[in-house]
């Protein structure tokens, strides 16, 4: 009776799942099929589900048609120098903050954290003046310097995971002779790799889909990320419907990847903040 | 303690001091004193004291237009954004066969960009090809033609907004984890109905959560610009103009950055009233663990 009672509750649930899930999924479905049909098909009335033949070609005539390759270029450079940015300098502060007692230390976290509050639309107008004056409008700077200072999220999210480890490390590396720097980087550092990889993913994704941030501080085509590339495009060639379903698809691949190899990361350190 | 040990902590944390005075508090105080300037891109700023918020309150039409717009945005969508994420929060928690696929599913959205949304979601709304209104067309009803048409526009922008509530749901995953099984065995023992169960111990456990995802859901709302920019650039008849989007155009296309200052420092002084606002409700719905005792079951 009862397991009756829990089976027919399952079902009721996997109804539930596959409903909403349609929301989620088929916009996904209905742009990687449209990025492989042929004009008419995209524009028939009825909707054609499939196309006839599935046109790769579409994707690589896409990516021709406009300079992708070099959005591409600017898109990883940026991603890949934030990260790294991120990586060493939050890692830092957080070890600031977690392994050390010092004036101030409550004040100025409280600080950081209270940073996070911050509109956008309020700091983004000085930061435009600021990056004019030192001339990196319409370079990558803008996009790339700051991750060099770290980021309080992250910084945050390493902070948690620091505490959590018991004073004796420090205490062994020390009496070993090494310097806090020393213990930081040999001991601290490997222990560290989970949430490290928690933060590349999350800034991979923050970095590469970034849509304002290039739009308020580049200008010239050949400095565009794939974002800024694409959203031009499309306001160029509202019509041309196949080739930006095409290019859109080829966007999305990277962060799903990323996504796909660290999703265990990023619910553990969700609930690793939250603890906090 | 060696006089080095005394300095390692703030060598540490250097970095983060020198970035928020050049990308943070230098920027912030720099905007303080741009909202009482008369800001060109070109020559040299005049003092106005207070004019830009006089202008702003009294003669810009468009300032209350899109607080109004900003405003029935965020009823709309912050209300939708939570009861959804939580729903889906509870499904997902459910230890089912292949759940772990559905959360992905879930999620996906949440991972790509606001570009790609925009893109996506617009080909979905086209009035003429688009697959929304061709299911519609199957169920009988002739849909709007969503993005041109003023009073649809920002539904639209709800729809594809709401698309994006993966992290969300997740927090409150992670929330519902956490919550103690023995509670749950108790109240089965007890013959509590599911919804009994949700209501008298689920919910009132994870409202430390839902305040937190109330905060968050409502700021954002407050600054939408990517998807209002890229799917109806504020149109039609500035029927989506949002507040954002104002306070961009003011900066960047229309060249006053010091009133687009002004713009900005309001909506920050109002997200702080908010999320105050919401604070200081919180302990008449807020639980913490050791409020929620056996007997509510």
């Amino acid at each position: 009776m009862k397991i009756r009672k829990i089976r027919l509750g399952n079902i009721f649930a996997y109804l539930a799942l596959i409903v909403l899930s349609l929301y989620f999924i088929v916009p996904f479905i209905w742009m990687f099929l449209t990025a492989l049909k042929s004009e008419a098909e995209a524009f028939a009335y009825p909707p054609k589900l499939f196309p006839a033949e599935f046109r790769i070609r579409n994707f690589v005539d896409a990516w021709n048609s406009q300079p992708f390759f070099t959005f591409l270029k600017n898109s990883i450079l940026v991603t890949v120098l934030t990260t790294l940015g991120q990586l060493i300098s939050s890692s830092l502060v957080a070890y600031g903050f977690a392994r050390f007692d010092f004036k101030g230390k409550n004040i100025l976290f409280m600080i950081l954290l209270s940073t996070m509050m911050i509109p956008w639309d309020v700091t983004v107008i000085p930061l435009y003046m600021e990056f004019k004056l030192l001339r990196w409008i319409n370079t990558l700077k803008p996009l790339i310097v700051p991750a060099f200072f770290g980021s309080a999220y992250y910084i945050f999210l390493l902070r948690q995971f620091l505490m959590g480890i018991p004073k004796d490390f420090e205490d062994a590396a020390h009496i070993d002779g090494a310097n806090h720097f020393q213990t930081y980087f040999r001991i601290f550092l490997p222990m560290m790799k989970a949430p490290l990889i928690l933060i590349s993913v999350l800034n991979i994704m923050t970095v590469w889909n970034d849509y304002l941030g290039p739009l308020v501080f580049l200008n010239s085509r050949d400095k565009y990320t794939l974002p800024l590339g694409l959203a031009a495009f499309k306001g160029m060639h509202e019509m041309q419907v196949i080739p930006i379903m095409a290019i859109t698809t080829i966007m999305i691949i990277p962060p799903i990847i990323a996504f796909a190899f660290a999703q265990k990361y990023i619910i553990e350190g969700m609930s690793g903040a939250l603890k906090g | 303690m060696k006089k080095r040990d005394r300095f390692a902590p703030y060598l540490f944390i250097s970095p983060w001091i020198f970035g928020f005075i050049a990308f943070t508090a230098g920027p912030l105080l720099l905007s303080a004193i741009m909202t009482m300037f008369d800001w060109p891109v070109i020559g040299t700023p005049t003092f106005v004291g207070g004019k830009n918020f006089i202008e702003m309150f009294t003669r810009d039409n468009q300032f209350w237009k899109s607080i109004g717009i900003t405003l029935k945005f965020m009823l709309m969508f912050v209300p939708l954004n939570i009861i959804m994420a939580l729903i889906l929060a509870i499904l997902i928690s459910k230890p089912l066969r292949g759940i772990s696929v559905f959360r992905t599913i879930f999620y996906l959205p949440s991972v790509v960009s606001s570009v790609a949304v925009a893109i996506m979601w617009g080909w979905i709304f086209h009035p003429e090809y688009g697959l929304l209104n061709y299911v519609l067309s199957l169920l009988g009803i002739s849909g709007p033609r969503w993005l041109s048409d003023p009073s649809w526009a920002i539904v639209a922008i709800v729809i594809a907004s709401l698309w994006s509530l993966g992290t969300m749901m997740l927090i409150f995953y992670t929330a519902i984890k956490s919550i103690p099984k023995d509670i749950y065995e108790d109240a089965i023992i007890a013959g509590a109905s599911p919804f009994r169960t949700f209501f008298s111990i689920t919910l009132p456990l994870i409202t430390p959560t839902l305040l937190f995802n109330l905060i968050t859901s409502t700021i954002g709302a407050m600054q939408e610009l990517s998807l209002v920019l890229l799917l109806t650039r504020g149109g039609p008849v500035k029927s989506t103009y949002f507040y954002g989007l104002y306070v961009y155009r003011n900066a960047f296309i229309h060249f006053k950055p010091g009133y687009a200052a002004a713009n900005a420092w309001f909506m920050f002084i109002i997200i702080l009233l908010l999320t105050l606002l919401i604070f200081k409700s919180s302990p008449l719905w807020v639980f913490y663990e050791h409020e929620v005792s056996k007997k509510n079951i």
